[in-house]
């Protein structure tokens, strides 16, 4: 009996080791990635706006207010899907949302908001992506919470829902000011 | 067809498949230094298409795979050195760009584990021999314990 015993404590180790593997598999097959820019400065940019108008989108756009940086595109599908809540968020009127244009047709951008509404306050256009990669950004839709300091405080990856929006991104706005905060609502 | 051409016609046949491969996914600009262009072939294997989790850049077709190929290939260009490189893109896609990941502290006993599954058998070998150099010697080379 007492031979079983070594054997045994190893194979019952074993399925310790890939039952918490399995637990922490990545669901559909990928795993999302925790993005390293949580917690430091959102990177600089500087790119046309959508407008057409010829003007330029800064980062510095991002200070000094809460901001919702959402990079999207026409040639996504969960873009689509997550539109409505962006325009509710708009309609909040919390904070601001700019989006992030990724290689992209202007003119079908300009058609998409035309049709769905347009939730953003304004729209740069990132054409050959070089914006998105210092965004870490790797699957269209993703949104980042900016502070008024200019830093990330919070990011999804996929479609941004109501439900979402009012449990992970809505209370940084409250966790620095708490007593203001509840004076507000 | 005798076997030697069919065998000649089944090589070419594979390496015109092998080499349509090839072609299809990169499409950067080769590099103008044979020795860039290899670090270039080194970095595009070692890191990951985050996006298609399981392919590394240098063979996925998507299309920010190219658009980190290109980064790459101008960073080099810009005289930016392989760790300055990984450095660069592990700041914003995290470590787990890499495929080869880097030694860290949640991860050490992790490259620990083959020496100490070493020692471990090393001990249960010297513990048998011990056990056996201990036995009785008999003449008997028959298995006492078949019946």
């Amino acid at each position: 009996m007492k031979r079983f015993l070594l054997p045994l404590g190893v194979f019952t180790l074993l399925v310790i080791v890939l039952a918490v593997g399995i637990a922490n598999a990545p669901k559909n097959g990928s795993k999302e990635i925790v993005s390293p820019l949580l917690g430091k400065a959102a990177p600089q940019f500087k790119l046309p706006q959508l407008s057409g108008s010829g003007a330029q989108l800064e980062n510095t756009a991002l200070l000094g207010g809460w901001h919702l940086v959402n990079v999207w595109g026409t040639w996504c599908v969960e873009c689509r899907i997550e539109h409505e809540a962006l325009l509710q968020i708009r309609n909040e009127g919390r904070v601001p949302i700019i989006g992030i244009d990724w290689k992209d047709e202007d003119s079908a951008a300009l058609d998409w908001l035309s049709q769905l509404g347009n939730p953003y306050e304004a729209v740069a256009t990132d054409h050959d992506g070089r914006v998105a990669i210092d965004w870490g950004v790797y699957a269209a839709p993703e949104s980042f919470l900016v502070s008024p300091q200019g830093i990330i405080v919070e990011k999804l990856i996929g479609g941004m829902t109501m439900e979402v929006w009012h449990s992970r991104f809505l209370p940084h706005l409250a966790a620095p000011a708490p007593a203001i905060a509840k004076v507000g609502s | 067809m005798s076997r030697g051409r069919q065998l000649a016609a089944l090589a070419a046949l594979s390496a015109s498949l092998w080499s349509t491969v090839l072609i299809a996914v990169d499409n950067t600009p080769p590099l103008p230094d044979p020795v860039m262009q290899q670090r270039y072939l080194g970095l595009t294997h070692e890191l990951r298409c985050v996006q298609c989790q399981n392919e590394a850049l240098a063979d996925s077709n998507v299309s920010l795979a190219a658009d980190l190929r290109l980064e790459i290939h101008d960073m080099l260009l810009a005289g930016k050195s392989d760790e300055e490189i990984r450095d660069y893109l592990v700041a914003r896609y995290s470590e787990f760009i890499l495929f080869r990941p880097r030694m860290n502290w949640h991860n050490a006993w992790l490259w620990a584990a083959p020496a100490l599954m070493l020692l471990a058998g090393f001990g249960i070998a010297v513990r048998v021999m011990r056990k056996r150099a201990s036995l009785p010697i008999t003449d008997d080379d028959e298995p006492t314990s078949a019946a």
